[in-house]
């Protein structure tokens, strides 16, 4: 069972949670504009990181609340957990690799 | 919203024929309660329904006008973080999410006789303005979703602790805390009223399974402490 500490209510019970997949993946700003493949980009693609991952969580059970988390997916430790942009992330996870910036 | 709900008349005698979520149950709770007075004081614990309580759901931004508004027609402050709980007005106020709370209506006889949720709801709503002109924030009667569970005694923390993974111990949830958790995967709001008295508020739908929970987890208590 992984403790995960939601920002608004501290250390909870995996099972409190659910799993959102990648962080910061940006709507696109002219969707119109999108052909067929970049929008199955958009919405279908994801990194596949091994090591450090920035990732979307939801408090279900508590607070009802989003949030970001950075997550190990090797050793699943829970690095850090924040809201909003992504922080001065470490170089080689996927949100400083990824081609779509900071948003929530 | 919160209007059209106020406007619609109770028939009356309609109190009469409410009946709680858990009311099925109260002989077993009565029954389950003596049994774990009789095997001692040590680890004894008593449930019953609090059946009736207006609740009313509040959403506004701390701090904001909407959160202002609220306050002053609640006659409470709104909580500022997990955890927290406020009095005033007849109510407590539990909070939910960072903006998002639950007000809970005081224990009364009056409960029982009339149906004050959407008066209430609209009354406290009122305070938001008219539709139209509306200050950012929501109150939402929600007396009927969910029914309170009280456990007291000194076996009550035992039996919370069976299916509530949050740390229930006075180091981590003081006098006064309510929290938003899960009860053996059902979720539900725990509120610690007193140093040996929870409350348990489930929704509706739920009251039924966790009531019968509840007096599962308290047979352990019935029967001498095996050493
Ligand atoms: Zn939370």
């Amino acid at each position: 069972m992984l403790l995960i500490t939601c920002p608004n209510c501290g250390p909870r019970d995996e099972t409190e949670f659910h799993y959102g997949g990648q962080a910061h993946v940006a709507y696109p700003e002219n969707p119109s504009e999108l052909n067929d493949a970049e929008w199955a980009k958009y919405l279908f693609y994801r990194e596949n990181t091994k090591g450090l991952f920035a990732e979307r969580w939801v408090h279900t059970a508590g607070c009802r609340k989003w949030f970001n988390a950075l997550r190990d997916t090797v050793t699943y430790e829970f690095k850090s957990v924040y809201t909003g942009a992504a922080p001065a992330a470490p170089a080689g996870t996927a949100s400083a690799t990824s081609t779509n910036g900071g948003q929530q | 919203m919160a209007e059209t709900i106020a406007e619609l008349t109770v028939p009356a005698g309609a109190s009469a024929l409410r009946r709680s979520p858990a009311a099925q149950l109260a002989e077993a709770f009565e029954a389950a309660s003596a049994a774990t007075a009789a095997a001692g004081a040590q680890r004894a614990v008593a449930v019953r329904e609090i059946p009736f309580l207006v609740q009313l759901g509040l959403r506004a931004v701390p701090g904001s006008q909407g959160a202002a508004a609220v306050e002053a027609a609640l006659g409470a402050p709104l909580p500022t973080g997990h955890a927290g709980t406020t009095a005033g007005g007849g109510f407590t106020v539990l909070w939910i999410g960072p903006d998002e709370f639950l007000a809970v209506g005081d224990e009364s006889p009056e409960n029982f006789t009339s149906d004050r949720g959407p008066a209430e709801a609209a009354r406290v709503a009122s305070a938001l303005g008219e539709a139209g002109a509306r200050t950012p924030g929501g109150v939402v009667d929600l007396s009927a979703n969910r029914t309170t569970f009280e456990l007291t005694g000194p076996g009550a923390r035992l039996v919370l602790e069976k299916g509530v993974s949050f740390d229930l111990h006075p180091r981590a949830f003081a006098v006064g805390q309510a929290i938003v958790t899960s009860l053996d995967h059902v979720p539900v709001l725990v509120w610690k009223t007193g140093e040996d008295a929870f409350r348990v508020l489930p929704r509706a739908s739920f009251a039924d399974h966790v009531g019968r929970w509840l007096i599962d987890a308290m047979r352990e208590f019935a029967a001498p402490e095996v050493p």
